[in-house]
């Protein structure tokens, strides 16, 4: 097996006095969709962030490419080709949807230098980027501000997605709205991390899956193991499902 | 003993101690050693500051607000006085009347600041007070048939306290005992008994749970501590000890205006005070208070020999113009608050915490 | 944000709710001028009461600016921003002093460059000067609010000895060139021509800016990086050079706000930066913190509500920005144009 796309070795992140990561280890493979699953406050979130470099490891390494990426700041990680779709969409809401892809397009100064092709890709997967291309994102509804998220992240080639919980709160149609375009993604050799608490979900768009609690990855394996497997979601996730209803 | 009065919030460094009893008894003998009127007043201003930036360190050390309004409670107290004086006459009910009236007016002015904008962040509660304080100096300075305008209010004080009055005919060591003398020592009595008072409140559980909202506000919250109402009341404390600051100056000047009292110079000094001699330790605000006292009025003294030296040369000639001591100081300000946020009294309780950690080991 | 028009807004008829951007405080400033005209009883004086307002409103907007979007972009509120504008009044009293014969020959054209000049060197300082004060002063303590406060205070004090000790601690002279003198007659109005120049140098300032932060990319970075610092970051952008810039930007324009400021008054004072940090702070509470538009909303009323006071009662004129601003945050808590930061 080559190389991963990135690599978390032994990685700890504290925030403030809390010690939230105990040494995460996990790999992402080139192409693939890897699933990290677990419950609320088991540092999945927190995983993301320091990857991003939002939150510096205190010890660990996280290899980008071969390169250490850890001690970065978080404008070189993007630019190394991460992109990020945090759990709260990060959209910019006094702005409008052209301009907030505008900023995720790096390579363009206007609306004109996009590459026009790619865009139309884009609005193929979310119709609702083109309708309201000059509308404030801050008008847009919960569903649709989770669709431009995720096209900001795409509007250029990027060599890595991470995306929290791309699901939450969203209506059953959306869901699959967002199931089909993530389908499309993976269609293009995208690599993806994204972070999920709805199973169905999850075992839809998955190839690999990680489970974390208590700060560590506790299992890693591929999703069709787990899926066929019920004692072994019972024992790792039986827990998040309690948890959460 | 000594312990209990201190709260058990004792120096805890050799050289402090040292520092602490030193100005104590030049307070106390400076009418014996230091003569003249100059002396007298230095020192006195020195007890009021004690108090006054004590009462900010509480506010800004202890609760990790920054005010700039607490010149304005000043300002309260020292009008309530004059105020109170000017209607009443000479008389001690006068005294009554401004210290209580004065009282009055900072407690509910605090509690409606603090209500109105302590939830908020610390920018926006530095901003408003900024606002207010510069307020209240307008209305001061304006309503002047009430508080004598740009000019201010003379008063006489009780005879007990003016100099006319004499205790004996013939002097005691060189010092003749004047109502001034009873004045200054009075006010050495009630530094010392404030001071003691707020060095029990810091050490107090109320102090300490101040403390731990200023370390971590969002834990003392998930501990049950409702922060509002402690910074509230911690605001509300420190405008009363203010307040009475302000009292104490307007019957040792048996004048106010608003320069004496409110001005936004005083709040600077302040600010310098309580950062130069240590944050967080009511004894820092003595130290500061001492040191900067006498450094503003003896330092000038020492520039100008420096500026004759340097008369011949242009650009150093202007740098160290006696008028520009607080150049200096606001240098000395910006590297204590970066380098030593401390201040001189903690970096003094740092060493000699390190030298008693360390001597076992070395011995 | 030009962009072919086929591809927007082709058929959009469900799914999003209306359209009705806040223009309510945008109202205030007319309102507040019209509900003082009974008051002040002759329309002559109302017109030259507003211009005034108008012209002290457009200033302070100018210094105010940069504070606002500053605060915006890095919760850094710099309380000496008032440095910089008596370092640019002071700048163009030695520019005006040094063009005197440029600036009482009657020639406009000669007092124009003149004051353009003063204009532009105590911009050009004032921004320089804003390089070394944040490296020295506002970087070594980011993120520490206290300190923040205490230290950027301190650059207050030093700031303005440091001007006392170049200029002199005395007041200086600070005369309009022989042009801009005198009034010009609107009806029956005399209006001071030099505030007529003021009000249009606002509303070129407010349109630039207007402009940089609506259709430049690196203005909609600073509009996004006041919304949400981190996501600018996580797009790839460095929000601390975005930061440097605005802060010299903000640096200059409060030198020329200076500089308008002391040509207003005609004379300058060491203190001058210390007493307008007051209003300011004021002005960009009234207006929503980290608002540009706010911000000129704010500077306006405050301006106006200064001169309609000032000359229906003038105790009043001393606590109207005081009361201005429990009014509005009476009504709208976090300011005019509240950001909803994260």
């Amino acid at each position: 097996m080559s190389e991963p796309l990135l690599k978390l070795e032994g990685v700890h992140t504290h925030i403030g006095a809390y010690h939230i990561l105990h040494g995460v280890d996990l790999q992402v493979a080139q192409g693939e969709l890897t699933v990290l699953l677990g419950r609320n406050g088991a540092g999945k979130t927190t995983t993301l962030r320091t990857i991003m470099g939002l939150w510096q490891a205190s010890q660990g390494t996280i290899h980008f490419e071969g390169a250490d990426i850890a001690a970065r700041p978080t404008p070189e990680i993007a630019q190394a080709g991460i992109a990020y779709v945090p759990e709260n969409m990060g959209i910019f809401s006094d702005l409008t949807v052209a301009e907030n892809f505008i900023l995720a397009a790096r390579g363009s100064r206007r609306i004109e230098d996009m590459d026009a092709e790619r865009l139309e890709w884009v609005f193929g997967l979310f119709p609702a980027m083109k309708r309201f291309w000059q509308h404030p994102a801050g008008l847009l509804s919960g569903g649709q501000k989770q669709m431009l998220a995720v096209a900001r992240a795409i509007v250029e080639p990027r060599k890595l997605l991470l995306i929290d919980e791309p699901s939450k709160g969203l209506a059953p149609a959306i869901i699959q709205n967002m199931i089909v375009a993530f389908r499309e993604l993976k269609r293009t050799d995208t690599t993806i991390l994204l972070v999920e608490q709805n199973f169905n979900f999850a075992r839809q768009l998955g190839d690999q899956v990680a489970v974390m609690d208590g700060g560590r990855v506790v299992h890693a394996g591929t999703m069709a193991d787990l899926a066929g497997d019920e004692a072994l979601q019972q024992s790792l996730l039986g827990l998040s499902l309690a948890a959460h209803q | 003993m000594l312990n209990h009065l201190l709260s058990g919030d004792l120096p805890r460094s050799r050289v402090l101690a040292l520092m602490l009893v030193l100005i104590l008894a030049g307070l106390l003998l400076t009418p014996f050693i230091f003569p003249g009127a100059k002396a007298l007043n230095v020192a006195a201003k020195i007890c009021i500051f004690i108090v006054l930036v004590s009462s900010f360190d509480l506010l800004l050390g202890y609760t990790g607000i920054v005010s700039f309004a607490h010149t304005m409670f000043f300002g309260i107290g020292a009008y309530g006085i004059a105020i109170a004086l000017t209607r009443f006459g000479p008389t001690w009910k006068g005294v009554a009347v401004g210290v209580v009236a004065a009282l009055g007016v900072s407690l509910v002015l605090s509690l409606l600041i603090g209500l109105f904008s302590l939830r908020v962040k610390a920018m926006f509660y530095a901003m408003i007070t900024l606002a207010v304080a510069s307020a209240f100096m307008t209305m001061a300075s304006q309503f002047s048939e009430f508080t004598g305008g740009e000019d201010g209010l003379s008063f006489k004080v009780p005879e007990l306290l003016t100099p006319g009055f004499s205790l004996r005919e013939a002097p005691f060591l060189g010092v003749s005992l004047d109502g001034k003398l009873i004045t200054f020592y009075l006010l050495i009595a009630v530094t010392v008994v404030l001071f003691l008072v707020m060095l029990r409140i810091v050490n107090s559980p109320f102090g300490r749970v101040l403390q731990a909202i200023r370390e971590n506000e969002f834990r003392a919250e998930a501990l049950g501590y409702r922060t509002v109402s402690y910074r509230t009341s911690s605001n509300v404390l420190s405008a009363m000890f203010a307040t009475l600051a302000g009292t104490l100056l307007a019957l040792w000047l048996r004048y106010n205006g608003p320069d004496t009292s409110l001005s936004f110079e005083i709040m600077v000094d302040l600010l310098l005070m309580v950062v130069i001699g240590g944050m967080g330790t009511l004894y820092g605000s003595v130290v500061g208070a001492a040191l900067f006292i006498v450094a503003q009025n003896y330092l000038q003294d020492l520039m100008k020999l420096a500026g004759n030296a340097s008369a011949g040369i242009p650009l150093l000639r202007d740098l160290v113009h006696p008028d520009r001591w607080l150049l200096w100081l606001g240098i000395l300000f910006i590297l204590s608050v970066y380098r030593f946020p401390a201040g001189i009294v903690g970096n003094l309780r740092l060493s000699a915490w390190r030298k008693r950690t360390q001597a076992p080991k070395e011995g | 944000m030009t962009t072919p028009s086929e591809t927007a807004a082709v058929q959009a008829p469900e799914a999003l709710p209306v359209v009705h951007p806040d223009r309510l405080p945008l109202l205030l400033v007319p309102a507040l001028a019209l509900l003082a005209l009974p008051f002040v009883g002759s329309f002559s004086t109302w017109v030259t009461l507003t211009f005034a307002g108008l012209a002290m409103g457009m200033i302070i907007f100018i210094i105010a600016s940069g504070l606002t979007l500053v605060f915006g972009l890095m919760d850094v509120l710099n309380f000496g921003h008032g440095v910089f504008i008596t370092l640019g009044a002071f700048m163009a009293t030695s520019v005006l002093g040094l063009m005197t014969a440029w600036t009482v020959s009657g020639s406009l054209l000669l007092n124009l460059v003149a004051v353009l000049a003063a204009m532009l060197v105590a911009m050009t300082v004032a921004g320089g000067v804003g390089v070394a004060y944040e490296r020295l002063i506002i970087r070594p303590v980011y993120g520490q609010p206290l300190k923040q406060i205490l230290i950027t205070m301190g650059g207050m004090i030093v700031g303005e000895e440091l001007i006392k000790v170049i200029w002199g601690p005395q007041a200086r002279p600070l005369l309009l060139p022989t042009a801009f003198q005198g009034s010009i007659l609107m009806g029956d109005a005399a209006v001071e021509k030099y505030r007529i120049i003021a009000v249009i140098l606002g509303l070129l300032v407010f349109a630039a800016m207007t402009w940089v932060l609506s259709r430049t990319k690196a203005g909609l970075l600073i509009r996004a990086g006041v919304q949400d610092r981190e996501m600018v970051e996580s797009l790839g952008y460095r929000i601390r050079r975005l930061f440097i810039g605005v802060f010299i930007v903000g640096s200059a324009l409060a030198g020329l706000g200076g500089v308008m400021w002391g040509l207003y008054q005609q004379s300058v004072i060491p203190q001058l930066g210390s007493q307008v940090n007051v209003l300011l702070f004021i002005v960009i509470i009234i207006g929503g913190m980290g608002s540009v538009t706010g911000c000129f909303i704010g500077a306006l009323l405050v301006g106006l509500l200064g001169n309609y006071t000032g000359f229906l009662a003038p105790k009043v004129a001393l606590f109207s920005n005081i009361l201005l601003m429990v009014i509005v945050l009476l009504w709208r808590p976090e300011g005019l144009f509240s950001l909803g930061k994260k």
